[in-house]
Protein backbone atom coordinates (compact mmCIF):
# COMPACT_ATOMS: atom_id res chain seq x y z
CA UNK A 1 0.00 0.00 0.00
CA UNK A 2 1.22 3.48 -0.78
CA UNK A 3 2.29 5.75 2.01
CA UNK A 4 0.30 8.94 1.78
CA UNK A 5 0.90 12.27 3.41
CA UNK A 6 -2.21 14.12 4.37
CA UNK A 7 -2.36 17.86 4.96
CA UNK A 8 -3.06 18.98 8.50
CA UNK A 9 -6.47 20.33 7.43
CA UNK A 10 -7.49 16.86 6.30
CA UNK A 11 -6.12 15.04 9.34
CA UNK A 12 -7.70 17.52 11.75
CA UNK A 13 -11.14 17.13 10.24
CA UNK A 14 -10.83 13.39 10.00
CA UNK A 15 -10.08 13.06 13.71
CA UNK A 16 -12.55 15.79 14.65
CA UNK A 17 -15.50 14.08 12.97
CA UNK A 18 -14.33 10.71 14.25
CA UNK A 19 -14.38 11.96 17.84
CA UNK A 20 -17.76 13.62 17.29
CA UNK A 21 -19.14 10.36 15.86
CA UNK A 22 -17.94 8.29 18.81
CA UNK A 23 -19.11 10.84 21.39
CA UNK A 24 -22.56 11.07 19.76
CA UNK A 25 -22.79 7.29 19.58
CA UNK A 26 -21.99 7.02 23.29
CA UNK A 27 -24.55 9.70 24.09
CA UNK A 28 -27.06 7.87 21.87
CA UNK A 29 -26.63 4.57 23.74
CA UNK A 30 -26.84 6.14 27.19
CA UNK A 31 -29.86 8.44 26.70
CA UNK A 32 -33.00 7.37 28.47
CA UNK A 33 -35.53 9.07 26.23
CA UNK A 34 -35.93 7.66 22.70
CA UNK A 35 -36.26 11.13 21.15
CA UNK A 36 -32.91 12.30 22.53
CA UNK A 37 -31.31 9.01 21.49
CA UNK A 38 -32.62 9.36 17.94
CA UNK A 39 -31.30 12.92 17.64
CA UNK A 40 -27.84 11.84 18.86
CA UNK A 41 -27.88 9.06 16.28
CA UNK A 42 -28.65 11.65 13.59
CA UNK A 43 -25.55 13.52 14.79
CA UNK A 44 -23.47 10.35 14.47
CA UNK A 45 -24.73 9.85 10.93
CA UNK A 46 -23.86 13.41 9.94
CA UNK A 47 -20.32 12.95 11.23
CA UNK A 48 -20.04 9.67 9.36
CA UNK A 49 -21.20 11.46 6.22
CA UNK A 50 -18.32 13.92 6.67
CA UNK A 51 -15.96 10.98 7.04
CA UNK A 52 -17.24 9.52 3.78
CA UNK A 53 -16.51 12.78 1.98
CA UNK A 54 -13.02 12.80 3.46
CA UNK A 55 -12.57 9.23 2.22
CA UNK A 56 -13.37 10.30 -1.37
CA UNK A 57 -16.90 8.88 -1.38
CA UNK A 58 -18.82 12.10 -1.98
CA UNK A 59 -21.90 10.43 -3.44
CA UNK A 60 -22.13 8.03 -0.50
CA UNK A 61 -21.83 11.00 1.84
CA UNK A 62 -24.79 12.71 0.19
CA UNK A 63 -26.79 9.47 0.26
CA UNK A 64 -25.96 9.07 3.95
CA UNK A 65 -27.53 12.45 4.71
CA UNK A 66 -30.52 11.89 2.42
CA UNK A 67 -31.37 8.28 3.20
CA UNK A 68 -30.11 7.65 6.72
CA UNK A 69 -30.32 11.00 8.47
CA UNK A 70 -33.17 12.20 6.30
CA UNK A 71 -35.49 9.28 5.64
CA UNK A 72 -34.77 6.43 8.04
CA UNK A 73 -34.36 8.55 11.15
CA UNK A 74 -37.50 10.54 10.35
CA UNK A 75 -39.41 7.25 10.24
CA UNK A 76 -37.92 6.32 13.61
CA UNK A 77 -38.87 9.66 15.15
CA UNK A 78 -42.31 9.36 13.58
CA UNK A 79 -42.88 5.98 15.22
CA UNK A 80 -41.54 7.20 18.58
CA UNK A 81 -44.01 10.07 18.53
CA UNK A 82 -46.82 7.92 17.14
CA UNK A 83 -46.44 5.54 20.08
CA UNK A 84 -46.12 8.54 22.43
CA UNK A 85 -42.85 7.29 23.91
CA UNK A 86 -41.16 10.67 24.13
CA UNK A 87 -42.17 13.16 26.76
CA UNK A 88 -43.59 16.45 25.53
CA UNK A 89 -41.05 18.50 27.50
CA UNK A 90 -38.17 17.00 25.53
CA UNK A 91 -39.61 17.98 22.18
CA UNK A 92 -40.29 21.56 23.22
CA UNK A 93 -38.16 24.38 21.84
CA UNK A 94 -34.89 25.25 23.50
CA UNK A 95 -35.57 27.35 26.54
CA UNK A 96 -33.43 29.81 28.41
CA UNK A 97 -31.08 32.47 27.12
CA UNK A 98 -27.97 30.40 26.41
CA UNK A 99 -29.36 27.61 24.23
CA UNK A 100 -31.09 30.17 22.02
CA UNK A 101 -27.93 32.30 21.78
CA UNK A 102 -25.81 29.30 20.81
CA UNK A 103 -28.37 28.19 18.23
CA UNK A 104 -28.50 31.67 16.67
CA UNK A 105 -24.70 31.92 16.57
CA UNK A 106 -24.33 28.54 14.91
CA UNK A 107 -27.01 29.46 12.37
CA UNK A 108 -25.32 32.78 11.52
CA UNK A 109 -21.92 31.08 11.22
CA UNK A 110 -23.26 28.45 8.81
CA UNK A 111 -25.08 31.08 6.74
CA UNK A 112 -21.95 33.23 6.59
CA UNK A 113 -19.96 30.22 5.44
CA UNK A 114 -22.37 29.50 2.59
CA UNK A 115 -22.46 33.18 1.60
CA UNK A 116 -18.68 33.45 1.60
CA UNK A 117 -18.27 30.37 -0.55
CA UNK A 118 -20.95 31.35 -3.05
CA UNK A 119 -19.87 35.01 -3.33
CA UNK A 120 -16.14 34.56 -3.52
CA UNK A 121 -15.12 34.64 -7.17
CA UNK A 122 -12.88 31.65 -6.63
CA UNK A 123 -14.49 28.55 -8.03
CA UNK A 124 -14.85 26.03 -5.28
CA UNK A 125 -12.63 23.11 -6.09
CA UNK A 126 -13.23 19.89 -4.37
CA UNK A 127 -10.11 17.98 -3.55
CA UNK A 128 -9.31 15.48 -6.27
CA UNK A 129 -9.22 12.00 -4.78
CA UNK A 130 -5.78 10.60 -4.22
CA UNK A 131 -6.71 7.00 -3.66
CA UNK A 132 -7.15 4.01 -5.92
CA UNK A 133 -10.14 5.54 -7.72
CA UNK A 134 -8.42 8.78 -8.71
CA UNK A 135 -8.18 7.91 -12.39
CA UNK A 136 -11.78 6.72 -12.72
CA UNK A 137 -12.86 9.73 -10.74
CA UNK A 138 -11.26 12.07 -13.22
CA UNK A 139 -12.86 10.22 -16.12
CA UNK A 140 -16.40 9.52 -14.96
CA UNK A 141 -16.95 11.83 -11.99
CA UNK A 142 -18.08 10.99 -8.49
CA UNK A 143 -21.35 9.31 -9.48
CA UNK A 144 -20.15 7.58 -12.62
CA UNK A 145 -17.46 5.79 -10.66
CA UNK A 146 -20.18 4.08 -8.62
CA UNK A 147 -22.78 3.81 -11.36
CA UNK A 148 -20.56 1.84 -13.77
CA UNK A 149 -20.04 -1.23 -11.56
CA UNK A 150 -23.58 -0.89 -10.18
CA UNK A 151 -25.21 -1.14 -13.61
CA UNK A 152 -22.73 -3.55 -15.17
CA UNK A 153 -21.43 -6.19 -12.79
CA UNK A 154 -24.12 -5.84 -10.14
CA UNK A 155 -27.14 -5.26 -12.36
CA UNK A 156 -28.85 -8.46 -11.22
CA UNK A 157 -28.38 -7.58 -7.56
CA UNK A 158 -29.70 -4.09 -8.30
CA UNK A 159 -32.84 -5.48 -9.91
CA UNK A 160 -33.35 -7.94 -7.04
CA UNK A 161 -33.18 -5.01 -4.65
CA UNK A 162 -36.42 -3.72 -6.15
CA UNK A 163 -38.08 -7.04 -5.27
CA UNK A 164 -36.73 -6.66 -1.73
CA UNK A 165 -38.26 -3.20 -1.45
CA UNK A 166 -41.59 -4.47 -2.78
CA UNK A 167 -41.59 -7.24 -0.18
CA UNK A 168 -40.75 -4.72 2.54
CA UNK A 169 -43.63 -2.45 1.49
CA UNK A 170 -46.09 -5.35 1.46
CA UNK A 171 -44.77 -6.61 4.81
CA UNK A 172 -45.05 -3.22 6.46
CA UNK A 173 -48.62 -2.79 5.24
CA UNK A 174 -49.67 -6.28 6.39
CA UNK A 175 -48.00 -5.92 9.79
CA UNK A 176 -49.31 -2.43 10.35
CA UNK A 177 -52.91 -3.32 9.54
CA UNK A 178 -55.33 -3.72 12.41
CA UNK A 179 -56.53 -7.25 12.89
CA UNK A 180 -60.18 -6.23 13.07
CA UNK A 181 -60.05 -3.56 10.40
CA UNK A 182 -62.55 -5.26 8.11
CA UNK A 183 -64.89 -6.09 10.99
CA UNK A 184 -65.73 -2.43 11.46
CA UNK B 1 -6.22 6.84 7.07
CA UNK B 2 -7.28 3.22 6.52
CA UNK B 3 -6.28 2.06 10.00
CA UNK B 4 -7.99 5.01 11.66
CA UNK B 5 -11.20 4.45 9.67
CA UNK B 6 -11.25 0.77 10.59
CA UNK B 7 -10.67 1.61 14.25
CA UNK B 8 -13.51 4.14 14.20
CA UNK B 9 -15.74 1.59 12.51
CA UNK B 10 -14.87 -1.05 15.12
CA UNK B 11 -15.61 1.34 17.99
CA UNK B 12 -18.98 2.32 16.51
CA UNK B 13 -19.88 -1.31 15.87
CA UNK B 14 -19.00 -2.21 19.46
CA UNK B 15 -21.12 0.63 20.80
CA UNK B 16 -23.99 -0.69 18.68
CA UNK B 17 -23.54 -4.24 19.98
CA UNK B 18 -23.40 -3.05 23.59
CA UNK B 19 -26.57 -1.04 22.99
CA UNK B 20 -28.39 -4.06 21.59
CA UNK B 21 -27.37 -6.19 24.56
CA UNK B 22 -27.93 -3.63 27.32
CA UNK B 23 -30.94 -1.56 26.35
CA UNK B 24 -34.49 -2.78 26.87
CA UNK B 25 -36.39 -0.37 24.63
CA UNK B 26 -37.20 -2.08 21.32
CA UNK B 27 -36.90 1.12 19.27
CA UNK B 28 -33.48 1.98 20.72
CA UNK B 29 -32.27 -1.58 20.09
CA UNK B 30 -33.42 -1.12 16.53
CA UNK B 31 -31.50 2.14 16.21
CA UNK B 32 -28.41 0.34 17.57
CA UNK B 33 -28.72 -2.09 14.65
CA UNK B 34 -28.72 0.91 12.31
CA UNK B 35 -25.56 2.15 14.02
CA UNK B 36 -23.92 -1.22 13.39
CA UNK B 37 -24.91 -1.05 9.71
CA UNK B 38 -23.37 2.41 9.55
CA UNK B 39 -20.12 1.10 11.02
CA UNK B 40 -20.01 -1.60 8.35
CA UNK B 41 -20.63 1.04 5.68
CA UNK B 42 -17.65 2.99 6.97
CA UNK B 43 -15.48 -0.11 6.57
CA UNK B 44 -16.68 -0.53 2.98
CA UNK B 45 -15.96 3.09 2.12
CA UNK B 46 -12.54 3.03 3.78
CA UNK B 47 -11.52 -0.06 1.80
CA UNK B 48 -13.01 1.29 -1.41
CA UNK B 49 -10.56 4.17 -1.22
CA UNK B 50 -7.70 1.70 -1.60
CA UNK B 51 -9.17 -1.19 -3.57
CA UNK B 52 -11.66 0.25 -6.06
CA UNK B 53 -15.21 1.58 -6.13
CA UNK B 54 -16.97 -1.76 -5.62
CA UNK B 55 -17.15 -1.09 -1.88
CA UNK B 56 -19.29 1.96 -2.51
CA UNK B 57 -21.71 -0.11 -4.60
CA UNK B 58 -22.12 -2.41 -1.63
CA UNK B 59 -22.77 0.57 0.62
CA UNK B 60 -25.72 1.46 -1.65
CA UNK B 61 -27.08 -2.08 -1.24
CA UNK B 62 -26.61 -1.95 2.53
CA UNK B 63 -28.53 1.34 2.65
CA UNK B 64 -31.39 -0.17 0.66
CA UNK B 65 -31.57 -3.17 2.97
CA UNK B 66 -31.44 -0.86 6.00
CA UNK B 67 -34.36 1.17 4.67
CA UNK B 68 -36.43 -1.96 3.99
CA UNK B 69 -35.50 -3.36 7.39
CA UNK B 70 -36.51 -0.12 9.13
CA UNK B 71 -39.94 -0.18 7.47
CA UNK B 72 -40.66 -3.81 8.40
CA UNK B 73 -39.12 -3.59 11.87
CA UNK B 74 -41.03 -0.49 12.83
CA UNK B 75 -44.25 -2.09 11.60
CA UNK B 76 -43.50 -5.05 13.89
CA UNK B 77 -42.82 -2.69 16.80
CA UNK B 78 -46.13 -0.91 16.18
CA UNK B 79 -47.92 -4.28 16.11
CA UNK B 80 -46.25 -5.30 19.40
CA UNK B 81 -47.16 -1.98 20.96
CA UNK B 82 -50.79 -2.43 19.96
CA UNK B 83 -50.77 -5.84 21.57
CA UNK B 84 -48.92 -5.05 24.80
CA UNK B 85 -49.08 -1.25 25.15
CA UNK B 86 -45.31 -1.31 25.67
CA UNK B 87 -42.09 -1.59 23.69
CA UNK B 88 -40.06 -2.74 26.69
CA UNK B 89 -38.55 -6.08 25.76
CA UNK B 90 -38.71 -7.26 29.37
CA UNK B 91 -42.47 -7.57 28.96
CA UNK B 92 -42.27 -9.41 25.65
CA UNK B 93 -41.16 -12.94 26.47
CA UNK B 94 -43.66 -15.01 24.54
CA UNK B 95 -40.94 -16.83 22.61
CA UNK B 96 -38.78 -17.45 25.65
CA UNK B 97 -38.03 -21.18 26.07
Amino acid sequence: MMIEHFPLFYTFHFYFFGVVAIASALAFVTRKSPVAAALWLVNTMFSLSAEYVLLDAQFIGVMQVLVYAGAIMVVFLFVIMLLNLGHPSEIADARGKWPVMVAVLIGIALLAEVMTISRSGVAVRFAVPQGYNAEQFGKYGAIGTIARPLFNEYLLAFELTSVLLLVAIAGAVVLGRRRNADAR
Amino acid sequence: MLAESLALSAVLFTIGVVGVLVRRNAIIIFMCVELMLNAVNLTFVAFSRYYGATGQVFVIFVMTVAAAEAAVGLAIIIAIFRHRQSVNLQNINLLKG
